[in-house]
């Protein structure tokens, strides 16, 4: 088991608040810590870590106490078994993608282990490049290797696939979970996006203003708030035109632009900019393949 | 008269010895004041930043009355390693590398800061040591403010005049560097002599100033 009790005052833009985590995390799971930003999601993670000092807590791994303020132990990040993967990845530009993960390494420079690594995702071929001269989505697999080369029993990722695509994010969370069993590990994905959620984790902890709102299976969490069977989406609008007697509203959600026509007592209502929420309940979507 | 190059020999010497000491020491020094914060942080970087500022003559003459034998600091020197600072090569040394410490702190310091604080992070999480951190990771990436450090560095201690001649003095084979030979060569009315140090100063700063930009450049837009 896993054991995780802290707390940590927080700094947020309307004042203090604390972080205050009690949890505990069934090995050989993949756990989602869910949250809007600014709700402690990475702090949590930069604790169990080391990379910061809780105020107080206690943190166990397996029976072996990483932390625990009481009797004065803190075991420093160099020790701990984890592996981290970055928001901005991490790589060191000064080295090929290669010596990244060689460095990692410790001892005896496995090249078979190395080379094993590379090929689980296909960066064989670019082994020998800067990390400057790659894609995002080549930087965080290289990140994601390098952080398993240590062999860490507990991967940690800040929110990795942020700053990528839709295709990209769909194609690296099959390579992320399939990192997870092959390595046998307890990973911890920080993240804000549903989708990430229901594709990955076994289990979410949902963290709002510093505290475990929420925690459980993921058809559980967001069957209520997140599930019904309206359609509903939401978005920003961008545009309103009146066309005849009804008004036509361009909304932008996520990547696509939604056309909705609209009669004028609810145009009364929005303005370019505005958030809105988009549902239709009275007939069933239609679901094609892409 | 034969031209002499012996001061020009003893400049080299000097800034060739400063500036590996001064690496040596600037190192770990900058590493801390970019990384760690700690009480007395804003009058140590003062300290450092102090012979900018300071007119050469000043700090050139508070060295020769700490560097005195007669004095508590100077008489130590001198009876417990044999050492005399004063009007000597190795008291030469060391006012220079107080008074180039801020060429060589500040760019690596300004380097290390630059860096984001993740790839340090990412190296400590992958088992790493701070020195390992210091030397495998973060030295590697900051290459253009390491040369502009030890450039920079040479260059002025090359051009140094003021805490040479305090607390090194004008004697020959010892003392007496380039800068200190052209005022000595003027004030001896030797102007072509005089002529001759000024114009090999003049290139050496010139070219090794464009190494320094060049090099900078060449970081800064990669091809």
């Amino acid at each position: 088991m896993i054991k995780i009790s802290i707390q940590k005052k927080l700094k947020m833009a309307d004042g203090m608040t604390s972080l205050a985590i009690d949890t505990e995390i069934t090995p050989g799971e993949f756990i989602a810590i869910f949250g809007k930003s600014g709700a402690g999601k990475t702090t949590l993670l930069r604790i169990i870590s080391g990379l910061m000092q809780p105020e107080k807590g206690i943190i166990e791994v397996n029976g072996e106490v990483w932390l625990n303020t009481e009797r004065k132990i803190n075991l420093p990040v160099q020790k701990r078994k984890i592996g981290f993967v970055f928001q901005d990845f991490a790589l060191f530009p000064n080295m090929s993608v290669r010596r990244n993960i060689r460095y990692a390494l410790k001892g005896n420079k496995d090249k078979g282990f190395t080379n094993r690594l590379l090929e689980m995702v296909e960066m064989t071929a670019l082994a020998d490049r800067k990390p400057g001269t790659l894609s995002g989505g080549q930087q965080q697999r290289v990140a994601m290797i390098r952080a398993l080369a240590t062999k860490p029993g507990l991967l940690l990722l800040d929110e990795p696939l942020s700053a990528l695509d839709m295709e990209m994010r769909s194609h690296l969370r099959d390579e992320l979970q399939a990192l997870h069993k092959e390595f046998n590990l307890t990973t911890l994905l920080v993240t804000h996006d549903i989708t990430d959620i229901y594709r990955l984790a076994d289990h979410v902890i949902s963290i709002d203003k510093g505290k475990i709102a929420r925690s459980g299976k993921p058809d559980d969490l967001f069957s209520e708030a997140y599930m019904s069977s309206k359609l509903r989406l939401q978005g920003e609008v961008l545009q309103i035109r009146k066309s005849g007697v009804v008004f036509i509203v361009e909304i932008l959600s996520g990547n696509a632009i939604i056309k909705v026509i609209a009669g004028k007592e609810e145009v009364a209502h929005l303005r370019t900019g505005s958030q809105v929420m988009v549902f239709s309940k009275a007939f069933n979507p239609v679901i094609r393949a892409m | 008269m034969a031209f002499d190059y012996q001061p020009l020999i003893l400049s080299l010497e000097l800034a060739f010895i400063t500036t590996a000491l001064l690496l040596i020491i600037g190192i770990p020094l900058s590493a801390v004041l970019a990384m760690r914060k700690f009480r007395g942080k804003a009058v140590l970087e003062t300290l450092i930043s102090l012979p900018l500022v300071l007119p050469p003559s000043v700090l050139g003459f508070y060295l020769l009355i700490a560097f005195s034998p007669g004095n508590a600091f100077g008489g130590f020197l001198q009876s417990f390693f044999n050492l005399r600072l004063v009007f000597s090569f190795p008291g030469l040394v060391v006012g220079s590398m107080i008074y180039s410490l801020p060429f060589m702190v500040h760019p690596l310091q300004a380097g290390l800061q630059s860096l984001p604080p993740s790839l340090k992070e990412a190296s400590y999480t992958l088992g790493k040591t701070r020195l390992q951190t210091l030397f495998g990771v973060l030295l590697p990436n900051i290459k253009p403010a390491l040369i502009t450090g030890i450039v920079l560095s040479f260059a002025h201690t090359i051009g140094e005049f003021g805490v040479v001649l305090m607390i090194g003095g004008n004697i020959q084979g010892k003392t007496r560097v380039a800068s200190i030979a052209v005022y000595d060569q003027v004030e001896s009315l030797h102007y072509h002599q005089a002529h001759v140090y000024s114009l090999i100063l003049l290139l050496l700063s010139f070219f090794i100033l464009l190494l320094v930009y060049g090099i900078n450049k060449r970081y800064l837009n990669p091809v």
